[in-house]
């Protein structure tokens, strides 16, 4: 351990070791005379493990392989992977331009596609409209009733309240936050200037809730309340929705379509899989159709698969590329039951062309 | 052979006691380590700094040692009487018959996960303040103190010093107890036979004999209210921002480390939720190491 990478590494520490020995104990119970490590492991966002559950479940049927994986953040995914500690990491933000410096040689594939929605109660009312200026605003506070004008013009059909807004945001940093105030700082510039976009922000008003759940009841149990919510909760958490205005000026509701549409009109500006994806993101797209709020979850994968040393098999190799190939192409089908929206056609062409460049020891893995 | 044996097991139970205060050694040391780009970055200001903004990398602790010193102070205002009554209460009203169930009853509550806590605390605890105590409050002569202001949502420094002082009152209510055993019979015996009445007995002889004793169960209380994080982060409300107001949402430091640790990115982000967590070590250390030597000088004093 030395200087800045073992600073970096502390935190991951506990977490690594807890894979590892998850990783172990795989290995034990994977009994047809494999090798060790057959079994692959995983860990970073907890928006995507519901579909990865349910896609090695699938995939064991299929493939009689088994994938591990753990949800322990985007962020503790992103430090297992540069650790080296985990066969492929899964994050809801893409790589910082620092991350991706100190993660060299890392491939970027989208897997899915988050969308956020933004849940409402106010008794009495089961349709809304905002705009991302709007939206912005309430969450500065600086509209702060439902009657504001600007509300009311949004929504001429909708008998508003003279209530205080209680706003509701995660407290604990996550992907959908990632994802919202990514949004925000691109339809506003004071959004921009005053808070900006993270996983965790300082937010200027409002209350904090842990996890989609905890949003969801503060939502629930707080009349006169918005917040933001992963759209494969909100159902459960028989909250409406509200449409929102797109940058083609149709209000679009949350849909698994609208994510799809929005991540489809993107697909010419998306880098290769070896470059750098700081900048992507499909919020406030142009498309017609789309909704604004959605952004892809990543694979993080190194091109050389090699550099893992004594771990690392050809057949581990060719395993970890499988399963990657599987996930993206035959397991997209799953989305639906998980309410992500699937990837559309042509980013997974792009993934293909990532995979082929996959490594072990210099040779090319994806021979299929 | 059995000196061998002995010998031997000396060393074991030795090691053990060692790997202890390893473990506690190492954590601290992990925690100063760690922590270390955010003291470079501000030095001790780090602690009185108020801006907390992962977005431009601007960190500081007071808000959530603020937060954590106004929850915990108000849950030890509200627990201490009422533990000191259960303690008095079974120490020497009760008749035998109700005493064990009720000793039983009290620890049973030191047993309650947090977590259980703290969904009471939201499903039931919150809203009730929100809708009646909150308004009561800011409705009576107390209202007037600049530490009410206006009543704002049901998660709340308020409703978290409400459960973390439930949470503390097993604590303090068992280990008052035992203090107040340690009386001697005889002190209390000469008092009532002096003609004092048996609360002049309780308040002059009792209460004072066991004072430090008593201190001492606060302060245990209070380091145990300073480090419970999940149900202080589930009804504290999560705000940022440094706030002296009871009824506003506000964040601790366990809070903010529980909420922020596993998704922060950024290298800065990460030490300094680190340096929150050694202050708040340091803070619990001292506490409970100034309430262990008052009980060890009650202990000796009675012997």
């Amino acid at each position: 351990m030395t200087g800045a990478d073992g600073r970096f590494g502390r935190v991951a520490r506990f977490a690594t070791i807890a894979i590892v020995l998850a990783g172990l104990a795989g290995c034990g119970g994977d009994g047809e005379g494999s090798t060790r490590g057959a079994m692959l492991t995983g860990a970073g966002a907890t928006f995507a493990m519901p579909l990865i559950t349910l896609w090695s479940s699938q995939y064991e049927a299929v493939e009689g392989r088994r994938v591990n994986y753990n949800s322990i953040g985007s962020g503790g995914g992103i430090r297992a992977h540069i650790d080296g500690t985990v066969d492929f990491a899964a994050t809801e933000a893409p790589l910082t331009v620092e991350q991706f410096q100190r993660a060299e040689g890392t491939l970027t594939i989208p897997f899915t596609i988050g969308t956020v929605t933004l849940a409402y109660n106010i008794p009495g009312v089961d349709e809304l409209r905002f705009s991302g200026e709007v939206l912005a605003e309430i969450f500065l506070g600086e509209i702060t009733r439902w009657n504001h004008p600007q509300l009311q013009e949004l929504n001429p059909d909708a008998q508003l309240p003279d209530q205080r807004i209680v706003v509701v945001h995660r407290s604990d940093g996550s992907g959908t936050t990632y994802v919202f105030t990514d949004y925000l700082t691109k339809v506003s510039e004071a959004w921009a200037d005053r808070v900006g976009y993270s996983t965790s922000v300082a937010w200027p008003v409002g209350i904090g809730g842990n996890g989609n759940e905890g949003v969801g009841g503060a939502i629930r149990n707080n009349p006169h309340s918005l917040g933001y919510v992963e759209l494969s909760y909100v159902n459960s958490l028989g909250l409406p929705t509200a449409a929102i205005r797109n940058r083609a000026g149709n209000f679009v509701q949350p849909t698994l379509e609208a994510g799809t549409a929005a991540a489809a009109a993107s697909v010419d500006e998306l880098p290769a899989g070896h470059e750098s994806w700081h900048e992507v993101s499909f919020t406030d797209p142009e498309a017609a159709d789309a909704y604004p709020i959605s952004s892809f979850s990543y694979y993080l994968v190194y091109e050389e698969l090699g550099r893992a040393g004594d771990r690392m098999t050809r057949q581990r190799a060719e395993n970890i590329v499988r399963w990657l190939e599987w996930s993206v192409t035959e397991g997209q089908q799953y989305n639906n039951d998980v309410e992500n929206a699937a990837l559309p056609e042509s980013v997974r062409q792009l993934n293909l062309e990532t995979l082929d460049r996959i490594r072990f020891n210099g040779e090319q893995v994806r021979t299929w | 052979m059995d000196g061998i044996r002995r010998r031997w097991f000396r060393y074991l139970t030795g090691t053990m006691a060692v790997v202890v205060l390893a473990a506690a050694a190492l954590i601290l040391y992990e925690l100063w380590a760690g922590s270390l780009p955010t003291w470079r970055e501000w030095g001790l200001s780090f602690i009185w700094r108020t801006e907390w903004d992962p977005v431009r990398g601007e960190f500081g602790a007071l808000p959530f040692i603020v937060g954590t010193m106004l929850t915990s102070g108000m849950a030890l205002l509200i627990a201490l009487p009422v533990s000191l009554g259960i303690a008095i209460l079974l120490t020497e009203y009760a008749p035998r018959v109700l005493r064990d169930p009720l000793i039983f009853i009290v620890e049973l509550l030191a047993a309650v996960p947090s977590v259980v806590f703290g969904l009471w605390g939201i499903f039931v605890l919150a809203p009730v303040v929100q809708q009646h105590v909150m308004p009561f409050v800011a409705g009576s002569p107390l209202g007037l103190l600049p530490i009410f202001g206006e009543p704002g949502p049901g998660y709340t420094l308020f409703t978290a010093s409400l459960i973390l002082a439930i949470m503390i009152i097993p604590i303090i209510a068992s280990l008052s107890r035992e203090v107040l055993m340690t009386v001697p019979r005889e002190q209390k015996e000469g008092a009532l036979a002096l003609g004092a009445t048996r609360w002049e007995a309780m308040r002059h002889v009792v209460l004072s004999y066991a004072k430090p004793g008593l201190f001492s169960a606060a302060v245990l209380g209070l380091g145990r209210a300073l480090g419970e994080t999940m149900a202080t982060t589930m009804t504290i409300g999560n705000r940022l921002g440094l706030t002296f107001d009871y009824f506003e949402s506000g964040n601790s430091m366990t809070a903010i480390i529980a909420n922020e640790l596993r998704e922060a990115a950024s290298e800065i982000h990460v030490s300094s939720l680190m340096a929150i967590g050694l202050v708040l070590f340091l803070l619990s250390f001292v506490l409970n190491t100034l309430g262990r030597l008052i009980v060890m000088r009650v202990h000796t004093g009675a012997a």
